[in-house]
């Protein structure tokens, strides 16, 4: 480990999927760290790699899928070298995930209190019913209520949000270092989403875990993480804190998610979708792969790719805008009025741009 | 659950009612009499017999009759051995029948599964790709082609089990064989089919998420959540077993229900064909209820009743 706050560093992964029509060059170097206890959000659209980067933590990528370069460093070794066996025993243990659907996660046909104690009787060894009796507790912590008397339901008996939070125990039950929420909330609706989200935070400070959350609702992330990745077709664009992020995004891309989303001040009318759609992953461009789409592109944007520029010692974006002698462009109307938000936040001095690269 | 039930068997008898109808008529439309055999006997012999049997009055006479009959529990005489009830004929002959069936059943049944899952687990590798011929082969070649040539080979050639008769447990294991080929690829079929589709959903991942064994997760998720629709295929399987062991209750001289339904067609024993269509009608039509039943018990999806046990 890099560095000893760190539970997972992640270096210059690339993964492939090899289909009929060619390679799909899915994760196309992709670094990041995962600290103790944080929350670390990854946005983006569909399509740009969030959930296969998560997986490839877990070694659950799909058969075709073959890691062509990087590393997966958690507790000093590599996980993209462990064999099968090996990750059986970090899975559900160490590293855990929750599922986007709720409804077809759980195995209909068993009851929930054993689905909640198999990972104890794999993982820790224990009996049948000790297993079922700490299940129980689990299924208190995450606020079902009653808890004695529905232990031995079958999951169609629950809700879609008593679902998830059944599924939130079975990833938690043994208190992993990492959870892996790949958009927990996006099958659920907004007040049984608020409560899903407040039930992570509340049992991340419990347990004392680090999360990943994956998701393509930005409106999710401020509540709820630390700090922020942006991908975009299989890169990381630009990251940073939540603030930073928010207030003082630097990478079109990134303009273009905020001002798709809508606040509480966003006047009507300034909300507006990326145009275009992503490029595709069997070829993708040469230079930045948002220039296609973005109006700030530069003629460098589809010569070369741009390296990530610090902005500050925790943010980063990958934009040539950041180059000393990029031209100076005006983002759009909101960024700008969020950018003079966080310069009133950070007071004295704007942020400080130079072209180090990570 | 009760109403359910009623309606279930209202439409039971409703159904046997329509089959025996058509069986009957279907059974005048056959060629020949019940005296095409019985060359020697003179115009006036053969006319009192007939109408010792009530083959005189006119068909809707004869059908009313019949169904009436029926409706007083009697499957009528059989014409064949003289005058013994059909009742007592079928009854008499069950035994090695439900036994051939239901051996037949458990081996197809669960080589099935495992061929099946097999399939599914090793979905397009060498084991798959075997496995699928297998079923393939054992749903297209009939059983009575099966029979022949089990009792040619097996039998005969290698003299492993007796070729044909009923007396003893060796005498089953050939028509047993048989009989098993076609649910057994039934079986597979079916499962490969349903576990694939099990293996790819979101349970199974969570399941693999949770660092489960591939065995474990096979045995603990995949194979409950397959075998639940399994249940359904019970019916139609019993129904082509039914039907597979008229001829290969024949070939291997099984004094079975099979064996006398093919005799009693031959001679146009008409009370016989139509006690043991009937009589297999209402087999079926009662395993298929249990069916439903045993899928509401074991599926906790459907079960009725709203709790755990
Ligand atoms: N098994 C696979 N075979 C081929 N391509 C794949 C496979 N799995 C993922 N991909 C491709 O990899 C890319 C990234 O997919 P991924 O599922 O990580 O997107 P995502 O960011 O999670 O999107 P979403 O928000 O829709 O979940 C996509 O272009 C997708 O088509
Ligand atoms: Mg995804």
């Amino acid at each position: 480990m890099e560095n000893p706050e760190n539970v997972i560093e992640v270096r210059n992964l690339e993964i492939n999927f090899h289909t009929y029509a060619g390679e799909v060059k899915a994760i196309r170097d992709v670094s990041f760290d995962l600290r103790k206890g944080e929350t670390l959000a990854i946005v983006g659209e569909s399509g740009s790699g969030k959930s296969v980067t998560t997986r490839s933590l877990m070694g659950l990528l799909a058969p075709n899928a073959e890691i062509k370069k990087g590393s997966i460093m958690f507790h000093g070794d590599d996980i993209i070298k462990k064999s099968e066996k090996e990750m059986q025993h970090i899975r559900g243990k160490d590293i855990a995930m929750i599922f986007q659907d709720p409804m077809t996660s759980l195995d209909p046909t068993m009851r929930i209190g054993m689905q909640i104690a198999e990972p104890l009787m794999k993982h820790k060894g224990l009996k049948k019913k000790e297993a079922i009796a700490q299940a129980l507790e689990m299924l208190k912590l995450v606020g079902i209520t009653n808890p004695e008397g529905r232990i031995n339901d079958y999951p169609y008996q629950f809700s879609g949000g008593m679902r998830q939070r059944i599924v939130i125990a079975i990833a938690l039950v043994c208190y992993p270092e990492v959870l892996i929420a790949d958009e927990p909330t996006t099958a659920l609706d907004v007040t049984i989403q608020a409560q899903i989200l407040d039930l992570m935070k509340d049992l991340q400070n419990r347990i004392d875990t680090s999360i990943i959350f994956i998701t393509h609702d930005l409106g999710v992330v401020a509540g709820m993480a630390d700090r922020v990745a942006v991908m975009y077709a299989g890169k990381i664009v630009e990251y940073g804190t939540v603030d930073e992020i928010f207030f003082n995004p630097q990478h079109p891309y990134t303009w273009g998610l905020l001002n798709s989303m809508p606040t509480l001040d966003t006047e009507g009318g300034s909300l507006s979708a990326i145009p275009g759609t992503p490029p595709d992953l069997l070829d993708p461009p040469v230079g930045d792969a948002f220039a296609a789409r973005s109006d700030y592109a530069m003629k460098i944007d589809t010569q070369q790719e741009p390296p990530f520029f610090k902005v500050s010692d925790t943010h980063y974006a990958a934009t040539w805008l950041l180059h000393p002698d990029a031209p100076k462009v005006t983002p759009p109307a909101e960024i700008v009025r969020r950018q003079q938000k966080f310069a009133a936040m950070q007071k004295p001095e704007a942020p400080i741009k130079s072209d180090t690269k990570e | 659950m009760r109403k359910y039930l009623l309606k279930r068997i209202l439409y039971l008898f409703l159904t046997l009612f329509i089959v025996a109808t058509a069986t009957f008529f279907l059974m005048k439309l056959m060629p020949g009499t019940p005296l095409q055999n019985e060359a020697k006997l003179t115009a006036s012999e053969k006319a009192s017999i007939l109408a010792q049997y009530g083959l005189d009055k006119p068909v809707w006479l004869q059908y009313i009759t019949y169904i009436v009959g029926i409706f007083h529990g009697s499957l009528g005489l059989s014409f064949q051995f003289s005058d013994q009830a059909v009742s007592y004929l079928i009854g008499s002959r069950m035994g090695p029948s439900m036994q051939l069936g239901a051996q037949a059943l458990v081996v197809g049944v669960i080589f099935g599964i495992i061929l099946g899952a097999i399939g599914a687990i090793k979905k397009d590798t060498w084991a798959d790709r075997l496995a699928t011929i297998l079923s393939i082969l054992g749903i297209a070649v009939p059983s009575f082609v099966l029979a022949i040539l089990f009792q040619y080979y097996v039998g005969l050639k290698l003299g492993w089990f007796p070729v044909a008769g009923w007396s003893g447990f060796a005498y089953t294991v050939l028509p047993t064989l048989a009989l098993a080929a076609s649910p057994l690829a039934e079986t597979a079929r079916f499962i490969r089919t349903d576990m694939v589709d099990v293996l790819s959903s979101d349970y199974i991942e969570l399941a693999k998420a949770k660092g489960l064994s591939k065995f474990g997760i096979v045995y603990h998720h995949a194979l409950r959540n397959s075998l639940i629709p399994m249940v359904t295929l019970i019916g139609p399987l019993a129904a082509a077993l039914m039907t597979g062991s008229m001829v290969v209750e024949n070939i291997f001289s099984v004094p079975g229900i099979g064996e006398q339904f093919v005799k009693s067609i031959l001679v146009n024993d008409y009370p016989t064909i139509m006690g043991v269509t009937i009589f297999y009608s209402a087999l079926l039509c009662v395993l298929l209820l249990l069916t439903d039943i045993v899928y509401g018990i074991i599926d906790p999806r459907i079960r009725l009743s709203g709790n755990g046990d």
